[in-house]
């Protein structure tokens, strides 16, 4: 007898939940497990740490700089944002299925009325904004600092700068769910999320330079392949925005000026909002292949 | 409720469940039986959508393959063990999975009295024992109240006491018009809770049995080991011998082969005459028998 046969003669009325439902309640709950983790409230404290030490020595420093110095304390802080936000996203992200497969957690929750699209979207939603508080957090506390000094703080860029390092944590949550999903071992996933994260902050730029020397790689290849890195996408956004300009960077940044010029800002934000969309959507395929024991 | 057909698992090259069929009606109880790797719960966790497979299940009609969300809206499962966020509080865990039920209101109070856990509603879910865990589960699995109730090896890490309290409790609920379906190892649960047994031995199935005929295939030709001092055993040889058993004699004690509805009616005589009995088991005739071989 063929399936669908079979449900027309023996069907049961059954109701189940909608999606936005699930994932909305999912996410609710992963957001305030998140807020109360220790591993995370560790990461916001050193974040807010790090930005407060930029924004008051910043600020000391300038005087009575005023917008300039604001400036300065605004490349500090993308310094900081690059370090710690990409950590602490791929860690939270890494240990989001892995863990609760470990601890048996997943097999119990699949086997409710829920799809396993409405549990990787509810976590990654509830992550997201545990993100979203931190940085917030973060960002408004050293905002805060800078008016207190006396420094003629601008809203806009402090605010531009959040959204950015919002971007930044969302495409390294994404890449952290999928190795997540694609870990059997909660130890191992956040391995590999501190290993990938090295390996953009550090290995990534040295891997470039690398390249560049050995292959004698064009300077348009170069700028394309340092595009792909996502926090390199967000620190030249970033530089963008405060300085409508990316010479700093050199023969890329040049070339990249002079090339792209308005079209920059477009190629910036595709490839943050790529490493978004493509790890996680990877990640619900993955997901939705594995077992959850 | 159920209906499986030709459920095929395998992991690997090694087979979980072969080529299984069953079907479970509306009201009806049936027991997954078998030892450990006879792939019961590969089956359970088939019915619930939570492994891929060859072959078809449908739950309540609905294929669990393609509409697996509604289909599970059908069942309330109760795992071995409830692995569940540890610091969440029973009124916190009760309401987040009535959420996903879509279970617009719960009495939380009767939903923890239903299942003999009141009061526990402001705990947290790590200080709960074992016992109330499993409750905890089964109030979760019962929200919504939902036709089917699926039970893996549930009584498996509770102690003696635990777990006739919770046979009990789960009798009292299969008695409400739900279909149960249950894996278990032990044949009293499974005296106590089913109707139908699927017989399973390394993945697929021996025999499909009414629970009568179970306990019949199950106790035909086991074997008592009483153990006692040696000077009443003679007596007790005799005395079993009047009614009818045939008794032998292994060096530590006596083998009694008894029928399957008759296993206690040797220690009820021996009782009766005041012959006391140390300690007993039931065998196989063959662990039996190897237990005669190694004697002599």
């Amino acid at each position: 007898m063929s399936a669908t046969a079979l449900e027309t003669r023996e069907a049961v009325e059954a109701h189940a939940p909608g999606m936005i439902s699930n994932v909305l309640t999912l996410a609710w709950r992963e957001l305030r497990d998140a807020l109360r983790a220790r591993s995370f409230l560790l990461y916001s404290l050193a974040f807010l740490a790090l930005g407060l030490g930029v924004s008051y020595v910043s600020a000391a420093s300038t005087g009575s700089l005023g917008l300039s110095g604001f400036g300065r304390t605004t490349a500090g802080l993308i310094n900081i944002v690059l370090l710690v936000v990409p950590l602490m996203a791929l860690s939270t992200g890494a240990g989001a299925i892995a863990g609760d497969r470990e601890r048996g957690m997943l097999l119990f929750l699949l086997a409710q009325p829920v799809s396993r699209l409405e549990v990787v979207l509810g976590k990654y939603l509830g992550l997201a904004g545990a993100l979203v508080a931190c940085i917030t957090l973060g960002l408004g506390a050293c905002s805060l600092v800078l008016a207190l000094q006396g420094g003629a703080t601008e809203p806009r860029t402090m605010l531009w700068l959040a959204g950015l390092s919002i971007l930044l944590a969302l495409s390294m949550l994404s890449v952290g769910v999928l190795v997540s999903a694609l870990a059997r071992r909660a130890s191992v996933a956040v391995g590999t999320g501190v290993f990938l994260w090295l390996a953009l902050v550090f290995v990534s730029d040295l891997g470039i330079m690398a390249g560049t020397l050995a292959m004698r790689l064009p300077v348009k290849s170069l700028f394309l392949a340092t595009l792909c890195n996502p926090l390199q996408a967000f620190k030249m956004w970033a530089l963008h925005s405060i300085d409508a300009s990316i010479d700093v960077l050199g023969p890329a940044g040049l070339y990249a000026m002079d090339t792209y010029h308005d079209a920059l800002p477009w190629m910036f934000g595709a490839s943050l909002i790529g490493w978004i969309v493509v790890p996680l959507l990877l990640a619900v395929v993955v997901f939705s292949k594995r077992s959850p024991v | 409720m159920i209906r499986v057909d030709h459920l095929t698992k395998k992991f690997g090259s090694f087979t979980a469940a072969g080529d299984i069929s069953l079907a479970l009606a509306r009201g009806e109880s049936l027991a997954l039986w078998g030892s450990n790797g006879a792939g019961k719960t590969t089956i359970i966790r088939c019915v619930l959508g939570l492994l891929s497979f060859e072959g078809t299940i449908s739950v309540g009609g609905r294929d669990i393959a393609r509409d697996g969300k509604r289909a599970r809206s059908l069942i309330g499962y109760v795992p071995q063990e409830l692995a569940f966020y540890d610091d969440l509080r029973v009124w916190e865990a009760v309401t987040l999975f009535a959420r996903l039920k879509g279970v617009a209101r719960v009495d939380l109070d009767a939903t923890l009295d239903h299942v003999g856990i009141p009061d526990q509603g402001g705990k947290r879910i790590r200080e709960l024992s074992g016992g109330m865990k499993q409750r905890l589960a089964l109030a979760i699995a019962l929200l919504g109240d939902p036709p089917l109730l699926v039970l893996d090896e549930v009584t498996a890490s509770l102690d003696v006491c635990g777990r006739a309290e919770l046979v009990a409790l789960l009798g009292r609920l299969s008695g409400q018009g739900r279909s149960l379906l249950f894996a278990s190892h032990r044949a009293d649960e499974v005296t106590s809770l089913a109707q139908r047994v699927l017989m399973l031995e390394k993945g697929r199935v021996n025999a499909e049995v009414p629970v009568n005929q179970f306990v019949a295939k199950l106790g035909a030709g086991s074997v008592l080991h009483l153990h006692m001092p040696a000077p009443s055993r003679a007596l007790a040889m005799e005395l079993l011998r009047g009614h009818g058993f045939a008794p032998t004699l292994n060096g530590v004690g006596i083998l009694v082969p008894v029928p399957a509805t008759q296993k206690a009616v040797p220690l009820r005589l021996l009782a009766e005459a005041r012959l006391s009995v140390d300690d007993f088991e039931l065998l196989s005739p063959r662990d039996a028998s190897l237990g005669q071989e190694n004697h002599a």
